[in-house]
């Protein structure tokens, strides 16, 4: 986990990068998941944020927070059947929903594109990593074999991929997990898109491989002024990488705002749960302190906050209405009718 | 775990000069390949197979006589047919002819109408269940729902019915072995092709905007093959006992010259008690040949199942 005090390049040019239009915008999202005969799971329940070129946003939360369907939902990877999506998702102003299969074919990659969790078996094993590479520049650009070949090698380069001329012939079986991940980012970044989603990208990595693809990652961002979604339940990597911050929970968002904002002032009970669970390095507490109970889908929104029966600070309100975004004092946003007063605890300084 | 002789190279992060030596490409078949080679029951099948195919390919040059020269039949008693000699190793048959050439050229018989029948079933299967597995919905409802009706009858059953109405030709014999292997094929290409499109590196593909055609094509399609390759062996096997089973039920060719294995256990069958040998040797030219590709099959299903990857 990198040291969350690190600021990269990607977060110098904040002020910046603020003062953008941004190129995604969500509003509204809903995805409803209708299982044959079943009742109705709504994973993601009214999500809105939205990213700058340059700004790295990061989506936390636990499993089942439904970070991973906004994100298959942003490229239109939610399959077709038993599942609603409603909302609205505008990338560079054109809104995705409702985009035909075919339309929606030329966004992915080309204008955003994904880094999976588990590099093991995001690769293709019967195609060597060239032709996969190749295969995505020549979806996307008029180039002929050679010049896609050529670009690939740049791109592995570019990766952190050493020999990538040679590389290219490898299958992905013959590449560790942190250089399948490279490549992974590779193939995504192939084709320059607007907006970058990483599902978490580095889960399924060793502790130093994590970070040096996390740097990666952000200075590749910072480079093309590519806007960049973490999808991560890993604070230290939220803390670490991104300018903006989404706390999800029960498929909506909780909690949202600058990172130095929210880290050091955290007001949902959720979100201080979540550091309250994360070891710290200056040694202040002895033990980590789990969030009790386990996130259940089965208390809709609809009869008050679905974090209430875990939380330590439940009033009667909280079982009343569903709560709304509340703007705090210090400019995050925070879904609670009983919220954490504000604190000094300066998670990051 | 068994070490590989090949100098096994650890990619470490980062570190150039592990990168310097790269092991050979090593893909998913040559994988495979070296793992069949290890497994002694696949080396006694292939064996046997390869044994079966010299044999079948060049009958001509291997077989001491004519299959269809008669120059023996005075030497054939109705209550003595001689059996095994120098001269001819398996005997003669009720007809004066010698045994094992037509053995050597009943081999001849089964590999074409496995093969043949086997590439046909196997193409047409396949071509169903691509088309169900690529477009699913009503496309793949349609096309299992006739594999289901295919599958309710009984193989054997199915085949002898196809070749009683055809008539009695090699070609229908051929005919008659390959339709049953059509929706086994069918459903076993479209189940691998379903659980393959749920894997990561497919969605993967997607999300970087590759097309539907070429995502079925060159990622699902490839990497669904492997079931059909071990079903493929294994049904070499059952394609040459069903054969040999239509012929003996004497739907084979109209010919009686025609050196079957089937066909010949049918001739004899008057002749047990006389010459056991012209029942024992064909019926053991079936089964060996079975044997061998069932020993392979089941080597190369364990060469490329996963689970049971060292």
């Amino acid at each position: 986990m990198p040291d969350p005090s690190s600021t990269g390049p990607a977060v110098a040019s904040a002020a910046a990068v603020l003062r953008r239009e941004p190129v995604l915008v969500v509003e509204d999202l809903h995805v409803t998941f209708q299982i044959h005969g079943g009742r109705a799971v709504r994973a993601v329940d009214g999500v809105s944020f939205e990213v700058r070129a340059g700004e790295t946003v990061g989506i936390v939360g636990e499993s089942g927070s439904g970070k991973s369907v906004t994100s298959l939902a942003i490229l239109g990877l939610l399959p077709a059947r038993g599942v609603t999506v409603s909302g609205s998702i505008k990338l560079d102003g054109r809104e995705l929903l409702g985009l035909s299969e075919h339309d929606m074919q030329d966004i992915r990659g080309r204008c955003a594109a994904m880094v999976f969790q588990d590099p093991m078996s995001s690769l293709n094993p019967v195609l060597t990593v060239g032709r996969q590479i190749v295969e995505t520049i020549r979806r996307h650009q008029k180039v002929d074999r050679n010049a896609a070949r050529r670009k690939a090698a740049e791109l592995l380069d570019r990766v952190g991929i050493p020999e990538p001329v040679r590389r290219l012939k490898s299958y992905p079986h013959q590449l560790s997990g942190g250089m399948r991940q490279r490549v992974m980012i590779a193939i995504a970044l192939a084709t320059e898109p607007t907006v970058l989603i990483a599902d978490e990208p580095t889960t399924a990595l060793d502790v130093t491989i994590q970070a040096q693809v996390l740097d990666l990652l952000r200075s590749l961002v910072s480079e093309s002024d590519t806007a960049l979604i973490m999808i991560t339940h890993d604070l230290g990597v939220v803390a670490g990488m991104c300018n903006h911050v989404n706390v999800m929970y029960g498929g909506r968002i909780v909690e949202t705002g600058q990172r130095y904002a929210l880290f050091g002032s955290p007001r949902h009970h959720y979100t201080r749960g979540l550091l309250a669970s994360v070891p710290r390095l200056d040694g202040s507490q002895e033990r980590l302190h789990p969030i009790p109970g386990s996130p259940s889908d089965t208390i809709p929104w609809t009869k008050g906050c679905a974090f209430s029966p875990r939380c330590p600070a439940v009033i009667d309100a909280c079982l009343g209405s569903p709560p709304e975004l509340v703007t705090s004092e210090i400019n995050t946003r925070v879904r609670c009718v009983n919220p954490a007063p504000p604190d000094d605890t300066m998670w990051v300084r | 775990m068994r070490l590989s002789r090949r100098p096994v190279v650890v990619m470490t992060e980062g570190d150039v000069d592990d990168m310097a030596e790269i092991a050979p490409r090593n893909s998913l078949g040559r994988e495979g390949w070296r793992r069949i080679r290890r497994n002694p029951l696949a080396v006694v099948g292939g064996g046997v197979i390869l044994f079966f195919i010299i044999v079948a390919v060049f009958a001509p040059l291997i077989a001491p006589y004519n299959p269809l020269d008669k120059s023996w039949f005075d030497q054939i008693r109705p209550t003595s047919i001689p059996g095994p000699s120098g001269s001819h190793w398996f005997g003669l048959d009720a007809a004066g002819r010698d045994e094992l050439s037509r053995i050597i050229f009943g081999a001849r018989a089964s590999l074409i109408i496995g093969v043949v029948s086997l590439l046909i079933g196997a193409f047409l299967g396949a071509s169903l269940g691509l088309l169900a597995g690529a477009f699913g919905g009503w496309v793949d409802s349609l096309i299992m729902r006739i594999t289901d009706i295919m599958l309710s009858v009984p193989g054997l059953l199915l085949a002898l019915s196809i070749a009683a109405v055809i008539g009695q030709s090699q070609t229908s014999i051929i005919v008659a072995v390959a339709v049953p292997n059509i929706p086994l094929f069918a459903r076993l290409l479209r189940g691998s092709m379903l659980g393959e499109r749920q894997k990561d590196y497919v969605a993967s593909a997607e999300s970087v905007g590759v097309r539907r055609r070429s995502l079925v094509m060159r990622h699902v399609f490839p990497n669904s093959l492997a079931p059909m390759l071990v079903q493929a062996s294994l049904a070499l096997s059952t394609a040459i006992i069903d054969a040999a089973a239509l012929s003996f039920l004497g739907l084979g060719s109209a010919d009686p010259g025609v050196a079957e294995w089937g066909r010949m256990l049918t001739d004899t069958t008057r002749y047990l008690r006389v010459a056991p040998h012209l029942a024992i040797f064909p019926g053991v030219a079936i089964m060996i040949t079975a044997l061998g590709f069932n020993l392979f099959g089941e080597a190369v299903r364990e060469a490329l199942d996963p689970k049971l990857r060292r």
